[in-house]
């Protein structure tokens, strides 16, 4: 009963969506206030809707109701409750609802929380989230229905695919949908600016803390994906280059663009068709992302649920909003007239290279994950365009921007000067050359990527912090101390995201140059030396989980005579799903983990042990969760708490029509 | 659909484990077998999806090493490797596209892109570092000014 009920608000949500796309666009073309007004009311019904529907198919999962396809498919009854929530986005169907529950969510807060947008504006970009809305939703009741009930049911499911029984991956989704669904915000505000025909300061004003919001949840949902990887995959590695990854990858490298791109707006009233550009095609991506996991035409590791059908109906889907969206840019465009005036060298030619490089940076990873494809079809060859293209084709452009970053961050918006901005730099420089000089002498090998990115991580966060500095002025330290504390949290919160894009950039470095390895035959009882640790393959045994077995090592390691606790790295085997997954074992430190992993029995007695020491892998991880504590920071920032003050204060009292 | 789900399973049961390099495969000549490693980087197993042969534990991919273990072994040069798999498994094997024909137009997007952006953005920043030029005076403003001069 609750399941139907769910499955009716679905398809009311949908008639609902209808009305929010029509009714606020005419409202606002005709100047009719009640047609406007409309949009609200229908855009919080809606999210309530999905909201229910949403519970309903969760309710379904809990309580392992096998009458519906989808929980046959993705549950079981042994399976752990934390599992059995999980599982309801942990497919195509399920995770389809959710996508549309955040699109309504991010609707309805416009309509929440936008009492100081002008009320024509406000109905447009409603619609427009209306309109999305319904493409969504029309796309997940015709194609992908999660409510399919089956006419015979079966005793139990086939369970959830064990790859995905894992914290960092049961939660990563619904941050990454934030993400990508937060991005449609961006897009309506840009689409509603464009019928409009006008940008102004209060219009990137509007759009920054939106795209702040999609940008550090995508931040979170990619770190914890590439942190799965790392503990999941077993071999430890954080970043593949899959079109999957890539495609989460692309709308994060847009949308930092877009945040940068809109304080030019903002402050200086420029850049206004880029950053309407840079929104267009931002959730562009979103939908291209969506269409390349969805669709299976470039296979990857994670991709589920492919279905031609479903291909051609998200392509479609892609291609009439980024189209239509690209096509009413292509003719309002020139509308928008630009006002601020200002040198080359200053904060907003800074910005414009920071935005230059990434959306370079973006069309690199966009070729390099198409180009298969496009080969295929024009040159027809078959070839893969694999990590070391990547490496190679996208990592000149994060040293560019890390070299550029604290420099640009020090200057003065409209004209700047290099050597002063420089002049407070110059000792973060000579000791970032002295950090990396310090790196190279200490390393056993000779690689030059270490060295590098110690500069570059000190050179980067010594920069924040002097950035910080330059802004207390003058005064005694009492003062300075005062006036740190009383910065907007937006300069804080830009310190500490460039301050976790610095420890990131270390974190890859040191990894991937350092990195240790050992793969071995151990027997029961052997040591053996891994660099500076001693390992001990102590036993090996059968353990039974709630619903897999499991292969368990007990290994111990010392760390040059001081004994780490106990690792135990497993090999399970899920009967019901019949696959195999590894857990590996891992010893969490600030400078290095140490990763274990047990491999088959061998023929002539013993097992397959892979040893790695990953030095600093943490501080990638690390730096991400900081980057996105910056947006959080940001978000925070006195403007916009004082423009909700405003919201309340004119909610109250109406202020007549102008 | 079942069917779908099924190939799918099966794709990802043949990524999950731990798999890789296996101990018996390690050659004894550590120079060889940092060789090996290297050049299984940038070899991609060709039941996997997206995966070196150096990460991947498909059979398919196993074998795959211990050919290029072979052929090194045997006295081969690392191009003569990589020339016998992708003669005998096509240009697909290779995870680093090579830079001939069309592929250049891959490995020339990113330097055409910067030099492109590059310079529409200094274009740009150019024309916004002089306040708009001022409207020309309209011939009734002229006359007015010349007027006035002559007084």
């Amino acid at each position: 009963m609750i399941v139907e009920l769910g499955h009716f608000a679905l398809i009311l949500a949908f008639a609902i969506a209808c009305v929010q796309m029509v009714v606020p666009l005419i409202g606002a073309h005709r100047g009719w206030r009640g047609w406007m007004a409309m949009g609200e009311p229908a855009a919080t019904t809606q999210f309530l809707l999905l909201a229910f529907s949403f519970t309903a198919l969760t309710y379904a999962f809990v309580t392992s109701d096998f009458s519906l396809r989808l929980v046959v498919l993705n549950s079981h009854t042994l399976k752990p409750m934390l599992y059995k929530v999980t599982g309801v986005w942990g497919n195509h169907e399920g995770s389809m609802l959710l996508w549309v529950l955040i699109l309504a969510l991010f609707g309805a807060m416009v309509a929440w929380f936008g009492a100081n947008l002008p009320p024509k504006l406000r109905a447009r970009v409603i619609a427009v989230q209306g309109a999305i809305g319904v493409a969504f939703l029309a796309f997940l009741i015709f194609t992908s229905n999660p409510f399919l009930r089956l006419e015979v049911p079966p005793f139990d499911g086939q369970d959830l695919n064990p790859l995905l029984q894992d914290p960092g991956l049961a939660f990563h989704p619904p941050f990454l949908y934030i993400g990508y669904v937060g991005l449609s915000i961006s897009f309506s505000f840009a689409v509603a600016a464009l019928i409009e025909g006008r940008v102004d300061a209060a219009w990137g004003r509007w759009v920054r803390p939106w795209t702040l919001l999609a940008w550090l949840n995508l931040t979170i949902g990619i770190a914890l994906g590439s942190w799965w990887a790392y503990y999941e995959l077993g071999w430890g590695g954080f970043w593949f280059w899959d079109p999957v990854e890539n495609a989460s990858f692309m709308p994060w490298l847009l949308a930092a663009a877009l945040l940068h791109s809109a304080i030019v707006v903002e402050k200086r009233e420029a850049l206004k068709s880029w950053t309407i550009l840079l929104a267009i095609l931002a959730f562009g991506f979103s939908l291209l992302g969506a269409f390349i996991v969805r669709s299976g035409i470039l296979t990857s590791v994670h991709a589920f649920a492919n279905d031609p059908e479903r291909g051609v109906y998200l392509l479609a889907i892609t291609g009439i909003f980024t189209g239509g969206a690209l096509t009413l840019f292509a003719a309002r465009a020139g509308a928008l007239q630009a006002k601020g005036v200002f040198g080359v060298v200053s904060r907003e030619g800074a910005l414009v290279a920071n935005n230059v490089l990434l959306a370079v940076a973006t069309f690199v990873v966009f070729i390099g994950t198409i180009w298969p494809l496009v080969a295929e079809m024009l040159f027809d060859r078959k070839l893969s365009v694999g990590p070391p293209f990547f490496d190679m084709a996208f990592t000149p452009f994060m040293v560019a921007l890390a070299v550029i970053l604290p420099v640009g961050a020090l200057m003065p918006w409209k004209r700047a000067r290099i050597d002063r901005a420089m002049q407070p730099l110059w000792g973060v420089l000579v000791l970032a050359l002295a950090a990396g000089a310090l790196v190279w002498t200490l390393q056993t090998g000779r690689t030059i990527l270490a060295p590098i990115g110690a500069i570059l991580a000190a050179w980067l966060v010594m920069g924040a912090l002097v950035d910080l500095w330059q802004r207390t002025g003058r005064g005694d330290l009492a003062s300075k101390a005062r006036r740190l504390k009383n910065l907007p949290r937006a300069d804080w919160g830009k310190a500490v995201g460039h301050i976790g894009f610095g420890i990131t950039i270390w974190g890859v470095a040191a990894l991937t140059a350092w990195e240790i390895e050992d793969i071995r035959v151990a027997q029961i009882g052997d040591r053996y030396q891994v660099g500076n640790y001693e390992v001990t393959l102590v036993d090996v045994k059968e353990v039974e989980g709630p619903n897999y077995i499991s292969t368990m090592a007990e290994i111990d390691v010392i760390d040059n005579g001081t004994p780490l606790e106990r690792l135990r790295p497993e090999k399970r085997i899920y009967p019901v799903a019949g696959m195999p997954t590894t857990e590996a074992a891992i010893n969490n430190g600030v400078t290095r983990d140490v990763y274990v992993v047990i491999g088959d029995p061998q023929e002539g007695g013993g097992w397959a042990v892979r040893t790695f020491i990953k030095p600093y892998a943490n501080w990638i991880w690390a730096g991400a969760i900081i980057m996105a504590l910056g947006g959080v920071l940001s978000l925070t920032d006195r403007r916009f708490r004082v423009a909700a003050g405003a919201r309340k204060a004119r909610a109250a009292k109406p202020v007549p029509a102008e | 659909m079942r069917a779908i789900a099924l190939a799918c399973a099966l794709i990802l049961a043949a990524l999950a484990p731990a798999g890789a390099v296996e101990p018996d495969e390690v050659l004894a000549d550590p120079v060889l077998e940092e060789r090996a490693r290297a050049l299984s980087e940038g070899l991609r197993c060709l039941v996997c999806r997206n995966e070196s042969i150096d990460e991947s534990n498909a059979d398919l991919a196993r074998d795959m090493r211990l050919l290029v273990r072979e052929r090194l072994v045997a006295g081969d040069s690392d191009e003569e490797v990589i020339g016998f798999l992708v003669e005998r498994y096509g240009e697909y094997v290779l995870l680093r596209p090579t830079l001939s024909g069309a592929n250049l137009a891959l490995w020339l997007a990113a330097p055409a892109m910067l030099l492109l952006g590059a310079g529409i953005a200094f274009a740009y920043l150019r024309g916004r570092a002089k306040p708009a030029a001022p409207e020309g005076l309209s011939e009734e403003e002229k006359a007015r000014v010349a007027e006035l001069l002559k007084d």
